[in-house]
């Protein structure tokens, strides 16, 4: 294998997988170097085992692979752990197969020979069960702990916490003496005393449990916690008694930063659900909160813009990653375009009749949810969640930050910052706040007050908009979408002070927190059955909300 | 002329009011009868699942009527009116189950089969009475009331209006509705009652019984509509009226405007909770959906559909929505909520007082052309009490909007 | 393009069931479809819709059934489940159809189930579903709890080694029965009580978070754990994303659904959920010949290449071929006689076996176990050595162990005691 294969091989592989894109690149580029040089004879012939295997026997082999003094491997063991090994039904050869722009691409990962358009019922698969991909995981990570890229070096590590193999202690070691990086050298430590934690000697096992105290990673809380277990009539499966002693202390120590880690997290869950909240209601507290719609079709235009976000990603397939920079425009563009429709068709002849506009609007939510029944069908469409907002930020073993919710949260702010600067420091702000405020007396002074309803509505509704391309990330892309959260949201606007954007901000954190610290003791249900509770007696008592509105336009 | 009695007089007045009153008089006695004297061959033949579908249609229109009764005549929008139905529903559901003992699923003699189902051991203290015929009734109308009572109570006294109102009903509706859809509850969660085997000792397949409910909610219906109509003609009415078209201003008059409202809550969510009661046994079954907000904000469709503000509009609206909801969805399936929403759509710009207010237009409109020109001036209202209602909704159109308007702008 | 052409077979779905209505004239047998078009449940319902019109348009092409054409009666009860026994007394009365293909939810089969037995109806319920039932006029062609959830753990404990045991679900019945089904199951294997964590969320539950950093922490306890899945419908879609992004790998606690099919799937990026499970009768991916032939014919059906089969379709594709066989056997759609015929008729399902319908209304079924793959298909990793019979009344609810379901002379009752020898819960 040598370089100049790579541009042709990652052409065929331009596929909406980047991450594969990714690892086959690493996996290249780490080859390269070596790749001249090693290929052993025996590849092929424990290749061939693999076919008639079980997934029992399939893990044995992996390990024979494994020890193959040939660079092939990587990738082999990479595309078995994707899923992609195939091979040729009449045939020597091992291929990764892939289906590129609706073709099948085989690539052999013997001779890096590339098929265009193969039929798929050529090539069978070498399936892959949990078990087996663990095993697989934990090879390559062995393999990979030499990468010259750090992050692939540290998720190795994070693997090798998994890892129950004695030979592995070696393989660690031989890594920590030429690793540089602290964190990844702390990985490694950990997962070596793990290792001696489980198969050491007495001593060792001490002193392996002793340096694990501290660490947060479930995996070491779940080692812990095995030494402790007890079997069915009482006698502790762990034998040694210092052992036990030892763990049960680290594991006490574990406990208590758990608990507080569990306190911080919880309180990145309220943030969370403040935000998204937030999200969906801000659009609201414009269309309802300034403009005095009873708009039920929110949530639909909250749905509109999540469906833009599939359509946009059904465009750009290959550049998944870039495709949520395209749709928050875009999402507000439809969503802005069709509630000025809906504002010129049909709201413009019912201001003044707030109520009315709750049945106009009811029904408008009607049809367009049918209509997106119609075009895209009943079914939930799937959105893809870029690679940067997968996964989480690891602030510690039991802490950890997802970054879709962490992106929404900073996502949240901005958006409610824009507009609050949109509303109070330009013109068209200016102007809005005007008609709202007296409509015949802006109308004197010239302003066009039709085309400006026109534009807050559409401004309302391209906010909701937004809105739905963040919730593409959450949850479902459906028809029902925005059922779901038209209620809250006029909940948060509500509880907030119809009017304002600070209570809307502060009303959607404090049910967004309140609810996520209600959880643990009362159940998902129950704690929204008392934040429900919670806002109807609130809002006896202070009927206009949190931040009501003083003065004389506030009277009556 | 004969002197007339107090009742009588307002029947009288009300020729609407009279005309429905008729017609549902005759269904009433037409249907069962067909449905029950004559063979299934028969032309006139009426069907036992139209005579249900009528009587379903017979509850949403009493439902309707206690909304308009708040909405309609004192300006108060309950977007949680389902909930009440569905109390007065659940206490019926109740009663019904108690009545199913031994024949149930698992055969015990106490507990419904979701209970044995879900271990309990005993039952809870809520179900007590309910084995009751006469304790169930009464708790359809006192659960809602109560219900309605403290939530009023509360609501009314710190002085919630308006659009502020309208939520929190929604919110006590969905909090209901997520509460009930709990197992622990200890009312069979998401599936709800049903089952149910007979009602007083009549079974509920046989097509009696069916014909009997459905009497039961013409009878209902029609005392609804009687009390509904006494309220908004006696003294007490004005009050609501001018609660509508100027609180602060009936307020300052000395009135005690938050008892006004209060009593007339109260009375429609019991109203409400008896068309449940009458629902419940018809449809067969009752479950936590009932509370959804959206069924909510339907009734103030119908309401608004039939004509706000006119008792006899808000039965119309009901039945026709209702009627177009089943007609829809077994003729066009795929498109039917693309006719549902147009309507509604439609119906709010170009029907602003609903079905009625068409019809009342037109019959100016004939008056008018009858009388020709020379009395062009002025047109009396068809009836004096109609009319008044009429002129008052009409001032009633921008007075409070604009009010809430203003409240929820700057 | 894509959505052009979804437009179109809308349009020409709507034009067909208009020519049809027209061509009333001849003498026809009804086939009534009573599952909801639109509201929460359209998303599932709405492809057994159009599963049922398939297997009529091509029973068509055959030569219709006893000389007649089928056709079809859709009705939309909307996902309201009092609209769906309007519905079904519109169905049975009204439109007098000979048989129902219909209902998804289990309060939804409840609500019409009355109606059904008071007119004499014939129902074919397509969807796995808690058991505890086994009426007359039902044939329950999904599977019972012992088709599903029991084998599933089997395997999970056998073949993975789960010690630990989240039974997560959403709270209705469904879940309910299963959980208490599963958890009196994994009592009678030796679990502890305190490796039992049962969760309960509401319908379209959408934030996880805690719920799965939960799960995280039960899971970290030194025995191997899994999650037990009754989560239904739209709430599974962020289950899943929050299960990927907090980092909990199928390889750590794999997750065994059983209301996750390919048409979930397709409403999701599978790539964070490969190797978590699912148990189902069926999977698209099934390696036979007839599985390929119906596949083939749906796709080309729907006008869509992308669309996906999954189990409640087959299940459809059984009782309606169990219908026909039994129709045919009788040689008369008269409700009794066709209750009676079908009893013992033997069809083939899309795995590649035979389905029979046992004389409980419940039909044998393999049960498979499938890893979700990358492409959004199952990898069968495991399935029973044949197919089990679907039990009515399961032998781990106290209530319903000594109850016994045989609709066969002498018996002929759905809900037998066979302690007190009594026959209950009947209404005819």
């Amino acid at each position: 294998m040598s370089t100049h294969d790579v541009s042709p091989s990652l052409k065929t592989f331009s596929t909406p997988n980047i991450y594969l894109v990714f690892s086959l690149l690493l996996a290249f580029f780490s080859m390269a170097p070596v790749a001249t040089a090693e290929e052993s004879p025996l590849l092929v012939p424990t290749l061939e085992k693999l076919k008639k295997a079980n997934f029992n026997t399939r893990k044995q082999i992996v390990g024979e692979l494994e020890a193959l003094p040939d660079a092939r491997v990587t990738l082999i063991l990479e595309n078995m752990l994707e899923g992609r090994l195939y091979y040729e039904r009449k045939g020597t050869d091992f291929v990764s197969l892939d289906k590129v722009d609706g073709v099948y691409v085989a690539v052999s990962l013997l001779s890096d020979q590339v098929s265009e358009d193969v039929k798929k019922r050529a090539y069978k698969k070498i399936s892959v069960n949990n078990a087996l991909r663990r095993t697989l995981r934990e090879s390559l990570a062995s393999l990979q702990l030499r990468s010259p890229d750090l992050d692939t070096r540290l998720a190795a590590a994070r693997d090798l916490l998994k890892s129950k193999d004695k030979d592995n202690i070696a393989l660690i070691d031989k890594a920590l003496a030429s690793e540089l990086d602290s964190s990844a050298q702390n990985l490694l430590s950990v997962a070596k005393a793990m290792l001696l934690a489980r198969h050491g000697s007495e001593q060792e096992r001490l002193e392996a449990i002793s340096r694990l105290e501290g660490e947060l990673y479930p995996e070491v809380r779940s080692l812990l916690s095995g030494f402790l277990i007890v079997d069915g009539d009482g006698t502790p499966i762990e034998s040694s008694a210092p052992v036990r002693q030892a763990a049960e202390q680290a594991l006490a120590s574990i406990e208590d930063l758990i608990t507080l880690n569990k306190g911080l997290e919880n309180i990145y869950f309220g943030i969370s659900l403040g935000a998204v909240l937030l999200l969906a209601a801000v659009g609201l507290a414009i269309t309802f909160g300034v403009m005095g719609v009873i708009n039920m079709a929110h949530g639909e235009m909250i749905m509109l813009g999540a469906y833009t976000t599939f359509v946009i990603q059904q465009l750009m397939p290959n550049h998944i990653d870039y495709s949520l920079f395209v749709a928050i425009p875009a999402a507000f563009l439809v969503a802005a375009v069709v509630g000025m429709l809906i504002e010129r068709g049909v709201i413009r002849f019912l201001y003044g009749r707030p109520l009315e506009t709750l049945l106009a609007t009811f029904g408008i939510s009607l049809i367009l949810q049918q209509a997106v029944r119609t075009i895209f069908s009943p079914l939930n469409q799937s959105v893809s969640t870029p690679s940067w907002m997968s996964g989480s930020l690891e602030i510690n073993g039991a802490l950890s930050l997802t970054y879709n919710r962490l992106y929404i949260i900073i996502f949240s702010i901005l958006v409610l910052f824009a507009l609050a600067v949109l509303l109070k420091k330009t013109f068209f702000g200016l102007q809005m706040r005007a008609v709202t405020q007296n409509r015949r007396m802006a109308s004197s002074m010239g302003i066009r007050t039709g085309w400006l309803d026109a534009l807050t509505f559409g401004l309302g509704s391209g906010i909701a908009g937004i809105a739905g391309v963040a919730l593409s990330q959450l949850t479902n892309v459906g028809p029902n979408l925005g059922q779901a959260y038209i209620i809250d949201s006029f909940m948060v606007v509500v509880f907030g002070g119809v009017g304002n954007l600070l209570g809307t901000f502060v009303g959607a954190m404090s049910l967004g927190i309140a609810n996520k610290f209600l959880e643990p003791f009362a159940g998902a249900v129950l704690a929204k059955i008392l934040v429900l509770i919670f806002i109807i007696l609130y809002i006896q008592k202070y009927p206009r909300g949190m931040f009501a509105l003083k003065g004389r336009a506030a009277e009556e | 002329m004969v002197k007339l009695g107090p009742i009588t007089r307002f029947i009288m007045q009300d020729k609407a009011g009279r005309n429905m009153l008729l017609v549902l008089l005759a269904v009433a006695v037409l249907v069962p009868t067909l449905n029950l004297a004559l063979s299934e061959g028969s032309l006139l033949h009426v069907p036992t699942y139209m005579v249900t579908l009528l009587g379903k249609y017979l509850c949403y229109a009493l439902l309707a009527l206690a909304v308009d009764l708040i909405w309609g005549y004192c300006g108060i929008l309950s977007l949680g009116h389902g909930a009440f139905f569905a109390l007065g529903g659940y206490a019926m559901g109740m009663y019904l189950m108690r009545q199913i003992g031994e024949r149930g699923v698992y055969g015990h003699p106490e507990l419904p089969d979701f209970m044995v189902f879900l271990n309990w051991q005993e039952l809870p203290w809520y179900w007590y009475g309910f084995d009751n015929f006469f304790f169930a009734m009464l708790m359809v109308g006192l659960v809602p009331g109560l219900l309605a009572f403290t939530f009023g109570w509360l609501a009314f006294r710190s002085r919630v209006t308006g659009v502020y109102l309208s939520i929190i009903t929604q919110a006590l509706t969905y909090a209901l509705m997520l509460a009930f859809f709990r197992n622990e509850m200890g009312f069979g969660g998401n599936n709800g009652l049903t089952d149910f085997k007979d009602l007083l000792g009549f079974s509920l397949q046989a097509d009696s019984t069916r014909a009997g409910l459905f009497v039961a909610s013409c009878l209902a219906l029609t005392i609804g509509y009687l009390v509904s109509r006494w309220i908004v003609t006696s003294k007490l009415g004005r009050v609501l009226v001018s609660i509508r078209d100027a609180e602060a201003r009936t307020r300052f008059l000395g009135y005690r405007v938050d008892k006004f409202k209060l009593f007339v809550f109260v009375v429609s969510a019991v109203l409400a909770g008896i068309a449940g009661a009458l629902y419940v046994p018809q449809v067969g079954i009752i479950n936590p959906g009932e509370f959804s907000p959206i069924n909510s904000i339907e009734i103030i469709v119908w309401v608004a559909l039939g004509g706000r503000g006119t008792l006899y509009g808000a039965v119309i609206g009901a039945v026709l929505v209702n009627y177009a909801k089943s007609y829809f969805t077994a003729e066009f399936p795929e498109l039917w909520l693309f006719f549902l929403g147009a309507l509604f759509v439609i119906s709010t710009l170009f029907l602003p007082n609903g079905v009625v207010g068409v019809v009342e237009q037109v019959k100016q409109l004939t008056i008018r052309n009858r009388r020709g020109k020379a009395t062009d001036a002025v047109v009396p209202p068809p009836e004096p009490a109609g009319g008044q209602d009429r002129t008052a909704e009409e001032s009633a159109e921008n007075k409070p909007a604009k009010a809430n308007l203003t409240t929820t702008t700057n | 393009m894509k959505k052009m052409t979804k437009l179109g077979a809308g349009i020409g779905a709507l034009a067909l069931s208009f020519s049809v209505s027209l061509a009333q004239a001849a003498e026809t047998i009804k086939v009534g479809v009573l599952h909801s078009l639109s509201g929460t449940m359209a998303i599932s319902e709405t492809t057994l819709k159009d599963t049922v019109l398939m297997l009529i348009e091509e029973q068509n092409k055959q030569g219709g059934l006893l000389g007649k054409k089928l056709e079809p009666v859709v009705v939309d009860p909307a996902s309201n489940w009092p609209l769906f026994a309007e519905k079904a007394r519109e169905l049975l009365e009204k439109e007098k159809v000979d048989v129902v293909f219909g209902c998804w939810t289990s309060v939804s089969r409840k609500s019409v189930l009355p109606v059904f037995e008071e007119l004499n109806g014939l129902l074919f319920y397509p969807v796995q579903y808690e058991g505890e039932e086994s009426s007359k006029n039902v044939f329950y062609t999904g599977a019972a709890p012992n088709q599903q959830a029991i084998p599933a753990v089997d395997y999970l404990m056998n073949e993975v080694g789960v010690k630990r045991w989240v039974l997560a679900g959403t709270d209705y019945v469904y879940p309910r029965t299963t959980n208490k089904i599963l958890e009196a199951y994994l009592k009678d294997k030796g679990v502890a009580a305190s490796d039992i964590m049962i969760n309960y969320t509401p319908f379209g539950h959408s934030d996880w978070q805690s719920i799965v950093s939960d799960v995280k922490k039960f899971g970290s306890a030194g025995k191997k754990t899994a999650v037990v899945s009754t989560i239904n419908g739209d709430a599974n879609v962020p289950f899943y994303k929050e299960l990927g992004n907090q980092g909990i790998s199928a390889e750590d606690i794999p997750v065994v659904a059983f209301s996750v099919g390919e048409e979930e799937l397709s409403g999701l990026d599978t790539g964070p959920l490969v190797g978590h499970l699912a148990a189902w009768n069926y999977f698209m991916s099934v390696d036979a010949e007839i599985n390929e032939q119906f596949i083939e014919a749906w796709k080309s059906f729907i006008k869509d290449e992308d669309r996906v089969t999954n189990d409640p379709m087959e299940a459809h594709y059984i009782g309606f071929n169990m219908w026909v066989d039994a129709v045919e056997k009788a040689g008369t759609t008269d409700t009794d006689a066709v209750a009676e015929a079908i009893i013992g008729v033997t069809v083939p399902n899309l795995s590649g076996g035979f389905a029979t319908m046992m004389p409980n209304h419940h039909i044998t079924k393999p049960v498979l176990i499938g890893e979700i793959q990358d492409d959004g298909q199952f990898e069968t990793v495991w399935q029973t050595a044949g197919t089990v019979v679907g039990d009515a009344w399961s032998n781990f609810l106290p209530g319903s162990k000594d109850i016994t379901a045989d609709w066969m002379p002498p018996l002929s009752c759905g809900n037998y005691n066979v302690k007190t020898n009594k026959c209950s819960g009947q209404n005819y």
